[in-house]
């Protein structure tokens, strides 16, 4: 069952201090309305995974593992690999995340994630199968968010592309249904890279890239993921107020252009 | 077991669906009020081949008690579907799309919801999905918006819900299962409709920002449609226990 959440911790005269420099076109951090924090990736830093990425965004901290194992197919899509993307809000990341089984928040997170990667067709799950029906790769993408300062989503969706970009699985050969593996490496087949970018409305302007404290005043968010052709390929709003029909549009337009910024930031990284 | 086949076509030559629509028609919409004894509020929703009932309890008191606010109602939401509402058995537990559901409709209805008029108490919305076939987010949004002002909640808006999506390069309105399945893209939307705000956005597929803006505007469109319906469906049961008091009342004046 989902809950209203409880009120952020914030003193009202500190909320309306951000409310009101945002109308003037101002943030607490000293970007305009459309910058995005400063972006840094690092690829390949677990040696275990198949691929890995952490991403800084801000003082947002999100790493992601890839990992490769063989498993059965779905029944309705026998000849294709699987993509499973689960995320974790651990403890040690912010004050407000607890131990325990995931909560609405951090399955809405991975399923947004996962939406953009899967509807974007970024990687060709049809190369993914071993014996159509019986073995299939598994291609799993574990979200594990370390501090979290507010926009875990676009973190994530970087994070996690970056990590499938990097990720490489042994060469195999097939041999009587079995996986038979070889020495040396190759990528995954990505085909596509989506980018993910979530922009906050507070009072009545949409800034890009919220931080924590932004998110904590916002009253809607919208979350749009951008594939290589500039279409739009999947979408989630979230939060307690809803958008104005011109809003939405005008969002949609802004996180296109900015997309395509970030893209090739994640490309030179995961080179 | 019973197999569905992928159909050949999603649009005919003539330009109609499966099963028979225009490309802008919604498909046939059964809503009704009040059909629970037990719950503060009910709707019944038929839309296509969903049929989803809505109860809400509430305001009451909060259990337990420390998840009250000062200032406020907590609204909580749950989206549940049987095991015999689909093709294969869904196993009763929430599943991680049930938690996903729960959470975004709670956020499509929420903002409607005059809930600081209620503070200390819980306003509860029970969705059961008994049948589902597309769009149900939608049909249970309709639903559990007419559900809540059964339950006498104020509210700012009703809030009106359809999926607009994409079927063989053309944007379709009101996908139902298969078409979601086989179609290039879907996108639900929420709309308090007497505010023009847009309470839920999701999508998935592919769409290029022409055909973005497109669906948009067809989709708020079919929103303001089936909020006629849900005034009428609200209107309807209060016309209902009208007749049935003046009946009453009749019966007894000429008793005397």
């Amino acid at each position: 069952m989902s809950s209203t959440p409880q009120r952020s911790p914030m003193a009202r005269i500190e909320q309306r201090s951000i409310v009101d420099m945002i109308s003037h076109g101002k943030r607490i951090d000293g970007r305009s309305l459309t910058d995005y924090r400063d972006l840094k990736i690092e690829v390949g830093i677990i040696e275990k995974a198949n691929g890995s990425a952490q991403v800084f965004l801000g003082k947002t901290k999100v790493m992601v593992g890839v990992k490769v194992e063989t498993g059965d197919p779905f029944p309705d899509t026998p000849n294709e690999g699987i993509l499973t993307v689960n995320a974790e809000l651990v403890p040690l990341a912010s004050p407000s995340f607890e131990a325990g089984p995931p909560d609405e928040n951090s399955i809405e997170l991975a399923r947004v994630v996962d939406r953009g990667v899967r509807e974007s067709k970024a990687i060709d799950l049809e190369q993914l199968c071993v014996e159509p029906s019986k073995k299939v790769f598994v291609v799993f993408v574990d979200i594990y968010v370390l501090d979290h300062d507010g926009n875990l989503i676009d973190a994530s969706a970087i994070a996690s592309l970056a990590a499938l970009l990097n990720a490489r699985m042994s060469n195999y050969e097939i041999k009587d249904g079995e996986v038979i593996f070889r020495p040396g490496y190759r990528p995954l087949p990505i085909k596509n890279r989506p980018i993910t970018v979530t922009l906050a409305k507070i009072g009545n302007s949409l800034v890009v890239d919220p931080c924590l404290e932004e998110e904590q005043v916002m009253s809607a968010r919208l979350t749009a993921a951008i594939d290589e052709s500039g279409r739009v390929c999947a979408m989630q709003k979230g939060g307690v107020e809803g958008l104005t029909i011109e809003e939405l549009k005008a969002a949609v337009q802004i996180i296109s252009k900015k997309a395509n910024v970030i893209r090739e930031k994640i490309s030179e990284a995961a080179r | 077991m019973f197999q569905e086949k992928r159909p050949e076509r999603l649009i005919d030559l003539n330009g109609s669906r499966l099963d028979g629509r225009k490309l802008d028609q919604l498909r046939q919409i059964k809503l009704e009020v009040g059909v629970l004894d037990k719950a503060n509020g009910s709707a019944y929703v038929e839309q296509g081949k969903n049929r989803i009932l809505v109860a809400v309890y509430g305001p009451r008191e909060a259990h337990p008690k420390h998840i009250a606010l000062p200032d406020r109602a907590v609204v909580r939401c749950r989206y549940h579907m049987a095991p015999f509402s689909t093709e294969e058995r869904k196993s009763p537990a929430p599943s991680r799309r049930e938690m996903e559901l729960s959470k975004v409709i709670r956020e499509a209805l929420e903002p409607a919801i005059l809930s600081e008029n209620y503070p200390r108490t819980t306003i509860d919305i029970f969705i059961e999905v008994l049948q589902s076939d597309g769009g149900s987010r939608c049909a249970a949004i309709n639903g559990a918006s007419l559900a809540l002002a059964d339950a006498g909640i104020p509210m700012k808006s009703l809030v009106s819900a359809c999926a607009v999506g994409k079927i063989e390069g053309q944007i379709a309105l009101d996908l139902s299962d298969l078409e979601d399945k086989y179609g290039e893209a879907d996108m639900p939307i929420a709309l308090m409709t007497s505010f023009n705000k847009i309470t839920l956005v999701q999508m998935d597929g592919s769409l290029t920002l022409e055909e973005f803006a497109k669906a948009v505007d067809m989709a708020v469109d079919s929103c303001n449609q089936i909020h006629e319906m849900q005034k009428t469906a609200l209107k309807g049961e209060y016309l209902m226990i009208k007749e049935e008091v003046e009946e009453k009342e009749g019966s007894e004046g000429a008793g005397e």
